[in-house]
């Protein structure tokens, strides 16, 4: 695929970026709004020669991905929030068996079928705790193409570096809305492929034994190395096991193996922070009306910046704080009942100072909404 | 190859009840597999939840042990990407056919090559002895005090309506009929499901004064008949075992293969 400058839907863009990081199997099952995803890789993987299936539902999808990406390909599926409500299970799956790859949630508005057509970001929380237990979650958003295309990229990146499910997030108003976008050169953005074992055939290779730095190497389900994969707790060689420790150190071990590394993890924009005492936080789509309240508003002299949001988990917490410690007041601008607000006020060391833009109508968050918030909490003398 | 070479021998002694009919499918299933000549490293077994899913540990193959109902679906992924492996997938009654029911209707209308072994105890043997969907009527079970009024589902005749181009059924009693089907269908290429009847007598058979184990397969034998024998004929009451469907039709790789060489010949 030659770069370039396109034109493009957002939907496109996701596509274009899964391909150029190597996206080799995708199993989906149609959904509005990501159904755009499946039609184009459809036509784009053989081509490519890779796989495509349809599955009959989005649960099967999921599976057949970590299926796929066990046997050594990079997978993924792309759905919206029923969709994304169904594969919890096998989501939890992949986090148990360390299988990377990656979901694409497009989110619509609301709670079961919703706003099938409008945008949302009504999934943060479900992308976090959706599945059952105690788990860490590698969670991704953009709020342009351009961005959309990278954060896809290093979705890929992180699914396989970090053996994890990652989930990319987007609204709708992204994924059908369309705007140019650079598509880099191969090579242009570093790639990253999964560790694979140099345990030679015939030895005794031990699939569930982290090295010193946490990370598993591979070796292709149905290659040359026999051994087991569940979703019990299990041993290093991937046998279940209820003994104390075993359970303890593999809970430990992929819990910390992201939560410990929330700082590398975390991805952001900042705009005109470093002066600002007030804070926008935003991420998503939402951050495109965020960023024209700041813009407009620092042509009027005033003091007010930007922190956009790339990933959403594992949270930001110490850049969020350090973010804020500065500013007065901070306002979350998202389109949900305040699920990254609640987030911002757990991790900044005056809570009260952090209030809430949202809009959850399903008409698309505009730049008064946010200024309407920011008139009347600075009528208040904060 | 001896059989006990394909088996993962630390695991031993396995944790099925004494009288379960599991072990006898493994023990015929792994005779099957050393009497294609089979490498352990070309099979690759995909199991769901429950006892039956057990099997998976057991064997010294690529195992796979998923989530309820789900093994299917992991295997089509398993299968599309490495169509070169052999899968066999076995499940339990509610396994297959409750939370798994989709999943292997649409399997079996890709004719996607895996072979489906459907352990058939009628009954949820580790949540400890719930009605299936193939317990049928009339049946005792844990969720079923007042004895069942669910029907069940003929796997047979599902299968072949779902579009299975291998269909067979045998039971535990019939040991070596079951290898041979068993052999059957892994060599079968397309979508093959072999239905065999196995013994819970700690839970089917206790709730429902069947008896001892023995006692169990020997039902096996005098409820079953081979198709086309004069008792089958004589007793319409007996159930039906062998091969119901062997038909060759389009395989889903092989098609997928085809679609992929047409695409990319067309585009240079």
């Amino acid at each position: 695929m030659a770069g370039g400058i396109r034109f493009l839907q957002g939907n496109e863009v996701c596509v274009q970026a899964a391909l150029y990081a190597g996206l080799g199997f995708f199993a989906g099952y149609p959904i509005t709004p990501s159904s755009e995803i499946a039609e184009m890789l459809s036509r784009r993987l053989p081509e490519a020669g890779g796989t495509f299936i349809q599955m009959e539902d989005e649960i099967s999808s999921l599976c057949a991905v970590i299926g796929a990406s066990l046997t050594g390909k990079k997978s993924m599926t792309a759905t919206s929030g029923p969709g994304f409500s169904l594969m919890q299970e096998s989501l939890g799956y992949a986090i148990m068996a360390e299988i990377p790859c990656v979901i694409v949630n497009v989110m619509r508005g609301g709670p079961s079928t919703g706003l099938p057509t409008q945008a949302g970001q009504g999934d943060v929380n479900q992308a976090r705790w959706g599945t059952h237990g105690d788990h860490a979650m590698i969670v991704f958003t953009a709020s342009s193409h351009q961005a959309l295309f990278e954060v896809t990229v290093k979705a890929f990146n992180a699914a396989e570096a970090y053996r994890s499910p990652v989930i990319l997030l987007y609204d709708e108003a992204l994924a059908h809305m369309r705007e140019q976008v650079t598509i880099p050169d191969p090579g242009e953005i570093e790639l990253v492929d999964r560790l694979r074992t140099s345990v030679p055939e015939g030895v005794d290779y031990h699939p569930y034994l982290a090295r010193e730095d946490g990370r598993l190497p591979m070796s292709d389900f149905g290659g040359v190395h026999r051994y087991n994969v569940t979703g019990l707790y299990h041993d290093m060689w991937g046998f279940p096991s209820t003994q104390p420790r075993v359970v303890y150190e593999l809970h430990h071990h992929l819990v910390d193996k992201i939560e410990l590394r929330a700082d590398q993890l975390a991805s952001y924009r900042e705009y005109f922070t470093q002066d600002a005492d007030q804070l926008v936080v935003s991420y998503g789509s939402a951050s495109r009306s965020a960023r024209q309240v700041v813009w407009s508003l620092r042509a009027s002299g005033e003091r007010i910046g930007l922190l956009e949001l790339e990933t959403l988990w594992p949270f930001p917490a110490q850049l969020v704080r350090e973010m804020c410690e500065r500013a007065s007041v901070v306002v979350v601008a998202e389109m949900n009942m305040g699920q990254v607000y609640h987030s911002v006020r757990g991790a900044v060391s005056r809570p009260g100072s952090v209030y809430l833009a949202n809009r959850v109508d399903g008409q698309f968050i505009a730049p008064v909404d946010i200024l309407n918030v920011l008139r009347i909490v600075r009528g208040k003398g904060a | 190859m001896a059989v006990t070479d394909y088996v993962r021998k630390r695991f031993f002694p396995h944790l099925w009840c004494p009288g379960c009919g599991h072990g006898i499918v493994l023990n015929a299933l792994l005779r099957a597999v050393e009497s294609l000549g089979l490498s352990k490293n070309d099979i690759v077994m995909v199991s769901g939840i429950g006892c039956s899913a057990r099997i998976s540990g057991y064997v010294d193959f690529h195992t796979l042990h998923t989530l309820h109902g789900r093994a299917l679906a992991f295997a089509t992924g398993i299968k599309m990407s490495k169509p070169d492996v052999k899968v066999l997938v076995p499940m339990g009654d509610g396994d297959a056919l409750a939370i798994g029911g989709n999943h292997f209707i649409h399997a079996a209308r890709r004719n996607i090559d895996l072979t489906a072994i459907v352990l058939n105890n009628r009954i949820y043997g580790m949540t400890g002895g719930q009605f299936s969907p193939l317990s049928g009527c009339a049946v005792n079970a844990t969720t079923a005090p007042f004895s069942s009024i669910d029907n069940a589902f003929d796997v047979v005749a599902l299968a072949t309506a779902a579009g299975a181009t291998f269909v067979a059924r045998t039971t535990t009693y019939h040991v070596t009929e079951l290898e041979k089907l068993l052999k059957q269908a892994i060599g079968h290429r397309g979508f093959s499901v072999v239905e065999v009847f196995s013994q819970c007598p700690t839970y089917f058979g206790r709730k429902n004064n069947e008896g001892s184990a023995v006692q169990m397969l020997r039902n096996f034998k005098e409820r079953t008949a081979r198709l086309g024998s004069s008792a089958l004929e004589k007793d319409g009451d007996l159930i039906p075992r062998g091969v119901f469907v062997q038909r060759q039709a389009p395989e889903y790789c092989e098609e997928y293969e085809k679609l992929v060489s047409r695409v990319r010949g067309a585009g240079a």
